[in-house]
């Protein structure tokens, strides 16, 4: 018993020290204004500001959108790499960019999209001109889906992995189709890598600040981008915990509504 | 259900040679082989999962080579169940129902029918992991019952059950098929299974039909050596056959009841250790000493050693002692003569020109 203790000390330190305090921390600076006095006022102007409430609203719509792309892209993709014959190699392949750090894919994409860039360079070739791609909606959402693709496709292919092949012999062997095999079968059992999947990229796609900037120009100003300024510039800070507050609900609630809830027994599912 | 000339290749590993066989409806066959025999190939070629390399597979007449699996009036009960974990009981049990469109009213008919013929009454609501490995497999059968297949197959669908589980089975499936009146073709490795449900076995070694036939016609008259020493255990020594009803062993004359072969023929008998009478020396036709003994509960099971060194496996009721030299007695009828490389058409032709002179 001691030593299973003696073994939970580095887990229980890293907890403490980077979980709970930082919470508790943000938790108890938001109740200060800038001039360190105690007060309900952060909350009061969050919920009141429109600005505050209108930027609240597109950070869920763009981590809505980039979650969607993702998982439209990554589900077949995953899908594919698993009936591949060497799909641990293929797998390593849309993995591999994760290791290139992200301001470096960041600047890499500067360099592709903007008025001088790889892209507009081969249009003016063809003789289509020149576009302005850097600093748009769709660009932003473009950089933003490749950064977080990898993170959707890993869990949808180890759940799809996972799943028994004879049950998709079973399927055909009761009469379903290939598209009634993929509906009835296959989507309910790799909805656990779904889930999973769109927590990886929602939660962090609501705090998104590096790319708004560089790539989207700041015509997208996210939580996250407000955070960083209220850290960093204005440097009210009590404001800048009181985000952070509201961005770990969102969290919760995220985790919340994708949480596995097959546990309920008896429930019925369709 | 018919095979024709079936011929299935993995790549240049040749699974299936020239199989060829009829199916009658409404009975119990078993495909029997050791593993890597073939015979999941089969019942996956019945099933629709693959399909042939050469030949012809034909269902009520029509060639099904290229039916696929979803379109055959066929059901799996497969070796691990391939039970949906997602799905309750009874949603499992109703799947097929439900791709079919059948109505609501009438699947809960006969999701409950069908539960009901295997003994799962009122376990609907259950989720797959609350289910015990026996459940499990009578729910499996039931999920394919319900379809009213015209053929249930059975993947080693016993073989993850323990032992006492796996002889109730056995005689819940023999009545369930009694009852139905479908045709089951059951694969299995395990003999003892397969003589103690089928109305028809077919052995399958190395990727070819070795026999075909009844229990009894293949306990009693194995074709060749790889079938006397699959099916039960068996004694196989070699002898000649020196005319019609007479081999010799050893040397030594022994009456039988076997002919229709060439006089002097190299041949293998086959005589069942529960034939062999343990008896004094002198009564014995063979004598042999003993070199292990072991109590199985119903009997003894011996080894012996005869002058020539031949092994000899020995089922007994009555105890001898290890060390001892002892007589061993069979009567004519307890001697089945094989020969080498006789084809199955060839035996039972034999077996036909001679029984019927009797």
């Amino acid at each position: 018993m001691r030593q299973k203790a003696f073994f939970a000390v580095p887990y229980a330190l890293w907890i403490i020290l980077f979980v709970v305090a930082p919470l508790v921390l943000i938790f108890y600076q938001s109740f200060f204004n800038i001039d360190g006095q105690f007060t309900l006022g952060n909350y009061a102007n969050y919920l009141t500001s429109s600005v505050y409430l209108k930027m609240t609203v597109d950070s869920v719509w763009y981590a809505f959108l980039i979650t969607l792309v993702t998982l439209v892209i990554s589900y077949p993709t995953a899908y594919v790499l698993n009936r591949l014959p060497n799909k641990q190699f293929w797998l390593l392949l849309v993995i591999l960019p994760t290791w290139i750090n992200l301001l470096l894919k960041t600047y890499a994409f500067i360099g592709l999209f903007s008025q001088a860039g790889t892209i507009n360079q081969f249009l003016r070739f063809v003789g289509l001109g020149s576009h302005q791609l850097l600093f748009t909606d769709a660009s932003f959402m473009f950089v933003a889906a490749y950064i977080e693709i990898p993170f959707m496709v890993l869990p949808i292919f180890n759940s799809l992995a996972e799943i028994n092949p004879s049950l998709i012999n079973a399927s055909k062997d009761l009469g379903a189709n290939d598209w009634q095999t993929f509906t009835k079968v296959i989507w309910p059992l790799s909805l656990p890598g779904v889930k999973a999947g769109i927590q990886a990229v929602f939660i962090p796609s609501l705090s998104l600040f590096m790319i708004t900037r560089l790539i989207g120009g700041n015509r997208v100003i996210t939580l996250g981008t407000a955070i960083e300024e209220h850290f960093l510039t204005t440097q009210n800070w009590g404001m800048g915990s009181t985000i952070g507050v509201i961005l770990i609900l969102a969290m919760f609630i995220v985790m919340a509504v994708t949480g596995d809830r097959r546990k309920k027994k008896g429930g019925v599912r369709r | 259900m018919e095979f024709h000339h079936v011929e299935r290749r993995f790549g240049d590993n040749v699974v299936l040679k020239d199989i060829d066989f009829a199916i009658e409806a409404g009975k119990f066959y078993t495909l029997l082989g050791p593993s890597g025999s073939g015979k999941t190939t089969i019942l996956r070629l019945i099933a629709g999962f693959n399909s042939p390399t050469s030949g012809e597979i034909d269902f009520d007449g029509k060639r099904i080579n290229d039916v696929p699996a979803n379109r055959r009036q066929v059901n799996t009960v497969f070796q691990d169940y391939a039970l949906f974990p997602h799905m309750n009981v009874a949603e499992n049990v109703a799947f097929g129902l439900q791709i079919k469109g059948v109505g609501k009213q009438e699947t809960a008919k006969r999701v409950k029918e069908a539960l009901h013929l295997v003994q799962l009454d009122g376990y609907g609501e259950r989720e797959i992991t609350e289910m015990s490995g026996g459940q499990r497999q009578r729910v499996a059968i039931a999920r394919a019952l319900v379809n009213r297949p015209k053929l249930l197959l059975l993947d080693e669908a016993l073989s993850a059950l323990d032992h006492k589980l796996r002889v109730e089975m056995q005689t819940e499936l023999r009545q369930l098929q009694r009852q139905l009146g479908i045709t089951f073709i059951f694969v299995t490795h395990d003999q003892e299974e397969a003589l103690a449900m089928s109305d028809q076995i077919m052995i399958i070694n190395d990727g070819t039909i070795q026999q075909s036939g009844t229990p009894v016609d293949i306990y009693d008259e194995p074709l060749n050596h790889f079938v006397a020493d699959f099916i039960g255990e068996s004694n196989i020594v070699p002898g000649i056959m020196k005319a019609d009803y007479l081999v010799t062993i050893d040397g030594q004359d022994f009456e039988c009841v076997d002919a229709g072969m060439r006089p002097n023929e190299r041949v293998e008998v086959v005589i069942r250790p529960e034939d062999l009478d343990i008896t004094t020396v002198e009564k014995g036709q063979l004598a042999v000493t003993v070199d292990t003994q072991l109590f199985r509960g119903v009997d003894y099971q011996i080894t012996a050693h005869d002058q020539r060194n031949h092994e000899w496996k020995i089922n007994s009721i009555h105890k001898t002692t290890v060390g001892a030299t002892v007589g061993l007695a069979f009567d004519p009828e307890d001697i089945h003569v094989m020969r080498y490389n006789e084809s199955e058409e060839d035996f039972d032709a034999r077996l036909d020109s001679y029984e019927e002179d009797e």
